[in-house]
């Protein structure tokens, strides 16, 4: 066999193995479901609130917030998917048991975290298309304006972001056994405040608007929200696009590497032996 | 003789916790006469008194060769080094002094190479407990590169003859008791065909039926895929029976290493009857009975 087939025999291994645990994990993948419908639901929410705490004399438009909510429940619920399935690689398999034997096996970790990656990308469009779904059913949002496929293109270019920048954040977990899964939520709590997820970002103060630059969600939030807020034209997009794709180019080497370095740290200290 | 060995492990140490001399605030303590260095006990795992633990030596300068198609035997108390041993052949872990080889190349420098070799069962059967054996191994199976309608065919054919009953082979694993989920993790070693086999207490948990299946299947392997056996054992009769060589571990170090039958001839039974080579694990390891008894 080719090395060529057996890398991807190798990924797709990861991919067959995770629909797997998806599938027999059913239960909780409803759960988790229904709490991803009810929260983003609650989120959207507030801008009809807005509305009717505001008064008419205000003229708040209530539904144009509902939808500049939605898309940010949206587009986070995505990106923090894509975050969770990859920075999860070693905890899932720390508390199976079964890290030893993955990383005794003769794979390139490319070709590992390729199969996580795709696997993560695939579930992640297919749940947050779930949510959408409802969330457009329950407030009757309008999207004959909007350029979906715009904003489709944009979530697919902020995945390369969000890929490189969660392998390297699974080291976390590889380097500290017991609170490392843990660890990865700051990550997500920080690129949310500065993002602009729920809030253009020009509300927040000078130094949260640096931080806000170098990270990736907020070139995704800015296009998908332009392609379907204002219809935007897939064209005008390029000026998000690229920015993403750039930092993806750089940011997925960079983890690999920064995987790999932890990886042997963690053969030297004897950090891989299970827990849990 | 040399170039027929398959393992050579020369002078190999390892050590984990953290090394207090190295650390500057021990420094600093040990100025101000504080330290919680202990010298004469440096390879116990017992917290210091800043409650971080103390270093472990859990293998000393351990050196032996494993030739082709041998069945080598590693035999110890609990917390001897064995399953350190395991792991620093199986590229889990590194060296921190000597150097190991296997087939040629070092796990440090080439370790894909080697885990193209190489296959190990622990001694617990780590698997998704959620997932089926069938799932499971399929999984283990196309890391290794293989898959496909052959490979569960293959699988089948390999649990059935480990005695696993085929309507096991598609409930989850957590359904199943210890022995059986041993015999599938012995089944997802055996996939990969594996020129070299560690095995780590792989008959620990099971029912005497089940262990004679497995040492069954190891001595099938030896005589029929010509595979390299490193088996570490608490069972004195098993490794008796199946191991050409055993070395037997204490402390970190290899203080036995022979045929059995001669390391039997170095030790007496003291009852008249003929010596076992667990006379000798007790003879040569059995300092603590010997302290409790004093």
């Amino acid at each position: 066999m080719s090395t060529a087939m057996k890398n991807i025999q190798a990924s797709y291994a990861f991919m067959e193995r995770n629909a797997n645990l998806v599938k027999r994990y059913w239960a909780w993948e409803i759960v988790w479901l229904v709490y991803s419908i009810a929260n983003s639901l609650s989120v959207s929410f507030i801008g009809l609130g807005m509305e009717a705490l505001s008064g008419a004399e205000a003229n708040v438009n209530g539904r144009y917030l509902v939808l500049y909510l939605v898309i940010g429940t949206l587009v986070w619920r995505y990106l923090t998917t894509i975050f969770y399935w990859i920075t999860e690689v070693i905890s899932i398999e720390r508390w199976e048991g079964t890290i030893e034997y993955t990383l005794m096996a003769p794979i390139n970790r490319a070709v590992h975290m390729a199969g996580q990656t795709i696997f993560a990308v695939v579930y992640g469009l297919f749940f947050t298309g779930v949510i959408m779904a409802v969330t457009v059913m329950i407030f009757d949002v309008d999207l004959t304006n909007a350029n979906l496929m715009g904003a489709l293109l944009m979530l697919i270019s902020g995945s390369l972001s969000f890929i490189g920048i969660s392998i390297m954040f699974s080291v976390l977990p590889l380097l500290f056994p017991e609170r490392g899964a843990q660890m990865t939520h700051i990550v997500v709590a920080v690129l949310m405040l500065v993002s602009g997820v729920y809030y253009p970002i020009e509300v927040l103060p000078d130094f949260l608007q640096a931080i806000s630059v170098i990270s990736p969600a907020t070139y995704v939030l800015d296009g998908v929200r332009l392609a379907i807020l204002e219809g935007a034209s897939t064209n005008t997009l390029w000026p998000y696009v690229w920015p993403v794709l750039l930092m993806g180019i750089v940011a997925i080497p960079i983890g690999l590497k920064v995987f790999g370095l932890a990886e042997k740290y963690a053969k030297r200290t004897g950090k891989l032996a299970r827990n849990g | 003789m040399q170039s027929n060995n398959v393992i050579i492990v020369d002078q190999v140490i390892k050590k984990f916790g953290k090394n207090q001399k190295a650390g500057l605030w021990t420094q600093i303590r040990k100025r101000f006469g504080r330290s919680g260095i202990d010298g004469a006990k440096a390879n116990q795992s017992k917290p210091s008194k800043n409650g971080k633990k103390k270093e472990v030596l859990a293998v000393n300068k351990v050196s032996f060769e494993v030739g082709n198609n041998e069945v080598f035997g590693v035999l110890g108390p609990n917390g001897s080094g064995k399953s350190t041993l395991i792991r620093l052949l199986a590229t889990l872990l590194l060296p921190d002094e000597g150097k190991i080889t296997i087939m040629g190349f070092d796990p440090e420098t080439h370790p894909m190479q080697v885990q193209e070799k190489i296959n190990r069962v622990s001694v617990e059967a780590s698997f998704f407990k959620k997932l089926s054996p069938m799932e499971n191994l399929i999984y283990g199976a196309r890391l290794y590169g293989k898959g496909g309608k052959e490979t569960r065919e293959e699988i089948v054919k390999i649990l059935t003859r480990l005695g696993l009953e085929k309507n096991n082979i598609y409930r989850p694993m957590e359904e199943m008791s210890r022995g059986m989920q041993q015999k599938v993790a012995i089944a997802r070693a055996l996939l990969s065909k594996p020129e070299i086999l560690l095995l780590d207490e792989p008959t620990t948990g099971l029912d005497p039926v089940s262990k004679r299946e497995v040492q069954a299947v190891i001595r099938e392997l030896v005589e029929n895929d010509g595979t390299t056996i490193l088996l570490t054992t608490h069972d004195m009769f098993e490794a008796d029976i199946l191991c050409n060589r055993v070395a037997i571990m204490h402390k970190g170090k290899i203080i036995a290493l022979d045929t059995p039958e001669e390391l039997k001839k170095t030790v007496s039974s003291g009852n008249g009857k003929e010596t076992t080579l667990e006379d000798v694990f007790i003879h040569l390891t059995g300092d603590k009975l010997r302290e409790h008894a004093e």
